[in-house]
């Protein structure tokens, strides 16, 4: 563990206008697992970007040495060349294509110009053994929950020899128990040799796995804290942490919140939902909730359990079918039957996959911003452009969006402006209540916090939320009451000074009866 | 954020609209040069304008069908459609010249419901619908008219491509009436751009610098005036310039100004997110077809009056070249991207060139070969400029 396998050495990235990197250096010790941390746009996947060779060499400053030796990548070929393997937050498989020939897309094995499906599967059965999964290399992908997808990148990475593995964001999309395996397969492959460098924002997952962590913080290096501190110790790492990457202490991670609870906002009853193309597949089983102004509720539940669907199927029918069951609002009975109801009686839905289906990414803030709400800035027929603006402008500067104009595009933002531009989408409609799901995915400390402020500043301002989260501790910070939802059913309903995590997983995992 | 801007930033940061202007100015450049100055002659303006009038009027509603995400390749064949209804109403049965019209607007709408339906309601993607709808309205087409063509049209008929508005305020072999126009317009374009600008900086927005918006002006008003002074001097004021004119306004404020055209745009865009957003996506694409079949039988009557006859094979391979004018003038083949004046431009460029290789006496295979190249290096910009901007970030 003396040797270093990777010295990055004073790496400046500049782009048009942007020093996306300043002076960043990186050492990696061979076979250790190796934590980067740091706010969306801290520069993490920009230096990972140079070390894979997807920016090229010649288009930064600064050395990259392998192994000892200096190396130049011109691209993802040439690293790869050297064992080292990315794996991105997006999964680059393709669905239709069996296991086996996703592992060995661009790698075939072929004799003569002619594949071999005998060795391809073969050798894929081997690789999937190695990471731990039980499914035939000829199964497509696309039948496979994300978990099992990560571990068929894994699977891809180690066919290529890897000996520097990077994860971006692993275990993001990924339920605790999928996030345990990987987590242990990392650890096992880091025992067989296989050094790893790990993107995450989850800071409890980090101190478990990591043997050293670097923090990033707006293109510079922090620090770099060496993770194998005595047990008594480890408790001081998280907060030294989140120090390091938002610059300052942050005692509280869950804001104070001084709501008053006033009259019920939505109430649903026997509320059951048939899966969309699977006849006869109850995806939510007779639900009842409701939820009252100035009131935050929480909605626990694993993936797969139907949180989303319980929520998209109340949000104007936008999911499932034979769906059946009382809405009310405002205590009157109501039929919401579509998404035009539905925002038109008050209630609005942040999705939890906000590219796929919050925003406009070819657009700029201000389109997205006026989307689901357009009828607010017509005077006339027309609608008015200015007017547009100014309360695109508005949104910016009060929730805080960090860009220079409401003009630029929203693919270009960071994750946490961009969940924040579809808030202001929806606090634009002036919602009676708001729907969040999963608000913090893919969102960093510095952000998180600014979310929840937001959240504590709707409910005091008299508005329902509820919030939807698969992070225990979210739930728990935020809201006022939870339910918990197991395979379609509410299997039970606790006060927030009531829950404890253990307490909430029980009821999460309960079986039908 | 209020400001002014300079021109090499106003042409850095509207590189891709910007840059199809360029590209019109330099093709007109080029030609006039190459034809001698006989690309600008009165005779050859006029000309053009009639020649290529239908290919911008289907322009303007397949540029709205490509940002919605769609493609429509049956509006050659709806063009022959209308005009052979127009024909058998007028020609065949006697009837005065504006029931033809009606019957060629009312039959448009009726493809438009059709196509939108399939494609809206059932969920069936545009080509296909579309193809369909080419061989469907193609075959229809020829039973309509019997296989055989229909002429002549009527004056009153023929007036609508052939007309000029000319002489009505009289003038010395120049037509007072385009020139006054031609100023009016100038005029409207001015106070319109104040009040635009005036607007901004009372919502603490970025303007251009204000020699640059005098320039601005100047410019546009000196191309219109000479624009005009050069039509005045021929025939006067086509009729169809003045409808091309009129529906380019329109749906440019439909598509940029209202929430049908925002629709249009957000579904293009990223379709769930817009579905999550409260569009109606099944009407607005129902809509769009509709509208897309109306110009498609406005320029069917165009493009028979001028012809003055239907005939089975009118408005063959039409939609290849509306569907080029969209994407050489910036339409993303994507979706979600592109404007009206955007097609506009790409049509004229279109125009421009096939206009001007028929005066130099160039054979039709190599100016096939010329709009071909044309194209595909008008997308190879996009994408190019797409990829810059993506990672210039």
């Amino acid at each position: 563990m003396t040797e270093n396998i990777l010295e990055m050495r004073s790496i400046t990235k500049r782009f048009p206008g942007v020093i996306a990197l300043k002076d960043v250096s990186l050492t990696v010790g061979e076979g250790e697992i190796h934590a980067i941390c740091g706010e969306n746009g801290a520069g993490k996947s920009t230096l990972m970007k140079v070390l894979s060779g997807v920016e090229p060499a010649g288009s930064y400053e600064g050395e990259i040495h392998y192994r000892g030796r200096p190396v130049s990548f011109s691209n993802i070929n040439d690293s790869e060349a050297e064992g080292i393997v990315i794996i991105h937050q997006e999964l680059a498989l393709v669905p239709h294509l069996s296991i086996a020939e996703n592992i060995f897309l661009g790698n075939e094995q072929a004799r003569g110009g002619v594949i071999s499906w005998h060795e391809t599967n073969a050798r894929a059965a081997d690789l999937l053994a190695r990471v731990g999964l039980k499914e035939k290399p000829v199964t497509p992908v696309g039948q496979l929950g994300v978990g099992k997808q990560q571990l068929v990148e894994i699977a891809k990475a180690l066919s290529k020899n890897v000996s520097l593995l990077i994860l971006d964001e692993p275990t993001a999309a990924l339920n605790d128990d999928d996030s345990e395996h990987l987590l242990g397969l990392i650890r096992d492959l880091r025992d067989q040799g296989v050094t790893a460098i790990i993107i995450s924002h989850k800071l409890g997952e980090i101190a478990a796995i990591a043997d050293s962590t670097t923090i990033i913080r707006d293109g510079s290096t922090i620090e770099t804290i060496d993770m194998r501190v005595p047990e008594e110790e480890k408790s001081t790492l998280v907060p030294r942490i989140i120090r390091g990457m938002v610059g300052r202490d942050i005692d509280n991670l869950y804001p104070e919140r001084n709501a008053t609870i006033g009259e019920e906002i939505l109430r649903i009853e026997d509320w059951h939902v048939g899966h969309p193309t699977q006849p006869g597949r109850v995806v939510v089983d007779k639900a009842s909730l409701d939820v009252r102004a100035g009131e935050v509720v929480g909605v626990a539940g694993l993936m797969g359990a139907g949180r989303t669907e319980l929520a998209m199927s109340v949000f104007g029918r936008s999911y499932g079918r034979d769906i059946s069951g009382r809405t009310y609002v405002h205590g009157k009975e109501v039929e919401l039957r579509t998404v035009a109801d539905a925002i038109d009686a008050g209630i609005a839905y942040v999705s939890e996959d906000r590219k796929q289906y919050g925003l406009n990414l070819i657009q700029d803030i201000r389109t997205n911003v006026t989307a689901a709400a357009l009828k607010k800035i017509q005077t006339g027929a027309w609608l008015n452009g200015n007017e547009e603006i100014a309360v695109a402008e508005r949104y910016r500067s009060s929730l805080n969006i960090k860009t220079p104009t409401v003009m630029a595009t929203v693919g270009k933002l960071s994750g946490g402006n961009q969940q924040k531009v579809v808030l202001s989408k929806w606090l634009y409609t002036e919602p009676d209540l708001l729907i969040l799901d999963e608000p913090t995915r893919g969102v960093d400390v510095g952000a998180k916090f600014e979310i929840y402020s937001i959240i504590n500043e709707l409910a005091e301002a008299g508005k329902a939320i509820i919030v939807i989260s698969s992070e225990l501790p979210e739930v728990m910070g935020l809201a006022d009451r939870i339910y918990t939802l197991s395979a379609g059913r509410i299997t039970g309903e606790v006060a927030a000074q009531d829950a404890t995590q253990e307490r909430l997983m029980e009821l999460m995992t309960m079986e039908r009866e | 954020m209020a400001g002014t801007s300079d021109i090499k930033e106003l042409l850095t940061r509207n590189l891709r609209t910007s840059g199809i202007y360029i590209a019109f100015v330099f093709i007109i450049l080029l030609f006039t040069i190459l034809t001698g100055g006989k690309l600008l002659s009165p005779g050859n303006l006029t000309n053009l304008v009639l020649q290529y009038s239908y290919i911008l009027i289907l322009a303007i509603g397949m540029v709205l069908i490509i940002v919605a995400g769609h493609i429509d390749l049956s509006v050659g064949s709806v063009v022959a459609l209308t005009g052979a209804v127009a024909a058998v109403v007028v020609i065949g049965n006697g009837l005065p010249w504006w029931a033809g019209v009606l019957a060629a607007l009312g039959t448009g709408v009726l493809v438009g419901l059709w196509q939108g339906f399939w494609v809206a309601y059932v969920g069936i993607p545009a080509f296909i619908v579309t193809l369909a709808g080419m061989l469907i309205f193609r075959g229809m087409t020829m039973q309509v008219l019997g296989n055989v063509s229909l002429s002549p049209f009527p004056k009153q008929y023929q007036y609508i491509s052939g007309g000029f508005l000319n002489g009505l305020l009289g003038g010395n072999g120049y037509d007072a009436f385009t020139l006054f126009l031609a100023a009016a317009l100038v005029v409207v374009f001015a106070i319109q751009q104040y009040r635009g600008r005036l607007a901004k900086l009372k919502y603490k927005q970025q303007v251009e610098a204000f020699p640059l918006f005098w320039v601005k002006i100047i410019v546009v008003a000196a191309v219109i005036l000479a624009f005009a002074w050069q039509l005045a001097h021929h025939r006067g004021l086509p009729v169809v310039l003045i409808l091309l004119a009129g529906l380019v306004m329109i749906y440019g404020f439909i598509s940029q100004r209202t929430i049908f055209g925002r629709h249009i745009y957000a579904m293009g865009g990223n379709l769930q997110a817009a579905k999550l957003s409260g569009v109606k996506t099944r009407r607005v694409n129902m809509w769009l077809f509709v509208h897309m079949g109306v110009l498609s039988a406005i320029a069917g009557i165009v493009y028979s009056a001028r012809s003055n006859s239907a005939q089975p094979g009118a408005g063959n391979m039409f939609e290849l070249d509306a569907i080029a004018a969209a994407f050489i003038g910036g339409a993303a083949v994507t979706g979600g991207v592109g404007k009206v004046h955007g097609a506009i431009i790409g049509g004229l460029i279109m125009a421009v060139m096939s206009n001007g290789m028929q005066i130099m006496g160039i054979d039709q295979s190599t100016q096939s070969v010329v709009r071909g190249v044309v194209l595909l290096v008008a997308v190879a910009f996009d994408v190019w400029n797409k990829k810059r901007s993506q990672t210039g970030a």
